[in-house]
């Protein structure tokens, strides 16, 4: 007699194989991502790699060294603005600023900077604000290569209209052509911007706590997670920020499911920013 | 009438271009205590303050809400995807959204609800393309129906814009050609407890 037992689907057998290999061999931790974006972008990436299927992938990816670097840009890589979701910063500049000026000096997290979008702005932001000389911003992805481009900090000229609309609309209070210089197509963001910043490798899913700060940013990173691995993300912010510091997410994301959501207090609940609670 | 699907477990719908007006029809057919989850992506732009689920709320009896990470779905709900993410269904039945590149020129993309969708729920899902003027949802359409699922396409001639149902029937030729009317009574009865 046999037993009909709903068969796991074939290629989510092949993904979970495949993302266990990447894992065991690189060190990189996928396994925890949510499915359906992973699904697509590892689908993606095997039709890059002109791979009949994931199995493919994975003996490819498991040989190959090279083909993990440019794996890690389909599973990673995420284009932002300079910016983006200009409430965000509105709120940042209107409402968290005023505590940061009461603190001799200034330690931010942007976690899962990507292309560094977010730090540039925060930058800005800081210097518009006159903050930039005691502030130290910490700007950490596990992508190595989307850490060298954050770096750079050269975006194609085609985004800068965008970028600029944002900056006004974010409460800017400079224009934002005094902060690059246009050449070859692109525009190079000044180097003094990064002065003040430190970028580095840093997984929110295997390492740990970063210093004592005030301000986290992480925004459109957490929904990629699972809920146990979100949990995971949220107790390290709860544990790098000092008491009162501010955790600021993306527009869609919030503490709601979170175990630690009583660790937190809602600073500005529309724009996403909370405020860790005092011991 | 179009036949009915044996045993429907949730409905995705998707509409561009006269989406509200197209919406308005189906949607307040559907009673409170509707036994099907129901996830709409509807063509937005990316502004955070998007009055879609308010204006759709107040003229329906089952509950209308934009789309959370994470969130268990739910029978009886209509979610709708937030400007600016994609809507996906996640395998455990929860909830993703996705900031990943448009597709087709669109975020939220109807493709993206549709296959994900397809993928957590086989057989049992019943797929929608309404009123739009591009081919988003073709593709989803098509994953749905490979999947087991049902189709149903708005006629194109009562379509506000006709691109998008007449791509989608080009992709699907089996899927059922209704009008509104009849797409409401269809999926009033799919999900009657």
């Amino acid at each position: 007699m046999t037993v009909e037992v709903p068969a796991a689907k074939t290629d989510d057998i092949e993904i979970r194989l495949l993302l266990e290999a990447v894992f065991r061999k690189y060190h990189y931790d996928f396994r925890n991502y949510s499915s359906a974006s992973i699904k697509r972008r590892l689908a993606q990436a095997r039709d890059h790699f002109g791979c009949a299927s994931f199995s493919q992938l994975q003996d490819k990816v498991l040989h190959d060294g090279a083909v993990l670097r440019e794996l890690l840009a389909f599973l990673t890589v995420q284009v932002s603005e300079m910016f983006r979701d200009p409430a965000y910063f509105k709120a940042i500049r209107e409402k968290v600023v005023p505590h940061l000026r009461t603190y001799p000096s200034l330690k931010i997290w942007v976690a899962g900077c990507s292309s560094g979008e977010e730090v540039y702005s925060l930058a800005i932001l800081l210097r518009e604000e006159g903050l930039e000389e005691k502030a130290m911003i910490y700007a950490t992805d596990i992508n190595p290569e989307a850490l060298e481009k954050a770096e750079a900090g050269i975006y194609g000229i085609d985004r800068i209209p965008q970028f600029t609309q944002n900056h006004r609309l974010s409460g800017g209070k400079s224009s934002l052509s005094d902060y690059y210089t246009a050449a070859y197509g692109g525009a190079s963001f000044d180097k003094s911007l990064r002065s003040r910043v430190l970028f580095s490798d840093h997984s929110l899913v295997t390492d740990a706590v970063f210093g004592e700060m005030h301000l986290v940013s992480c925004r459109n990173v957490l929904i990629y997670f699972d809920r146990e691995l979100q949990d995971r993300a949220i107790g390290l912010f709860r544990d790098s920020l000092g008491r009162k510091g501010f955790l600021g997410l993306g527009s869609k994301e919030s503490l709601r499911f979170s175990k630690h959501s009583d660790a937190f207090a809602d600073f500005s609940r529309d724009d996403r920013i909370y405020q860790k609670l005092g011991a | 009438m179009a036949q009915a699907i044996e045993k429907p477990t949730a409905i995705v719908i998707g509409a561009s271009a006269g989406a509200l007006g197209a919406l308005s029809v189906i949607l307040p057919e559907l009673p409170a205590g509707f036994a099907l989850p129901v996830l709409i992506v509807v063509h937005v732009p990316p502004d955070r303050n998007n009055l879609m689920a308010e204006l759709l709320q107040a003229k329906c009896q089952i509950r209308v809400c934009e789309g959370e990470d994470k969130d268990s779905i739910r029978p009886g709900v209509v979610y709708l995807a937030p400007p600016d993410y994609h809507l996906q269904v996640e395998p455990s039945l929860d909830i993703s959204l996705s900031n990943d590149e448009a597709v087709l020129f669109s975020r939220p993309s109807i493709d993206v609800l549709f296959e994900t969708a397809a993928d957590a729920y086989g057989d049992g899902l019943i797929g929608v393309v309404l009123t739009g003027g591009n081919n988003d949802g073709a593709r989803g359409l098509r994953a749905i129906i490979d999947a087991g699922g049902r189709g149903l396409v708005q006629r194109p001639d009562t379509a506000f814009t006709t691109a998008m149902p007449a791509a989608a029937l080009q992709a699907c030729p089996e899927a059922e050609v209704l009008s509104l009317e009849e797409i409401a009574a269809y999926l009033k009865k799919a999900g009657a407890r």
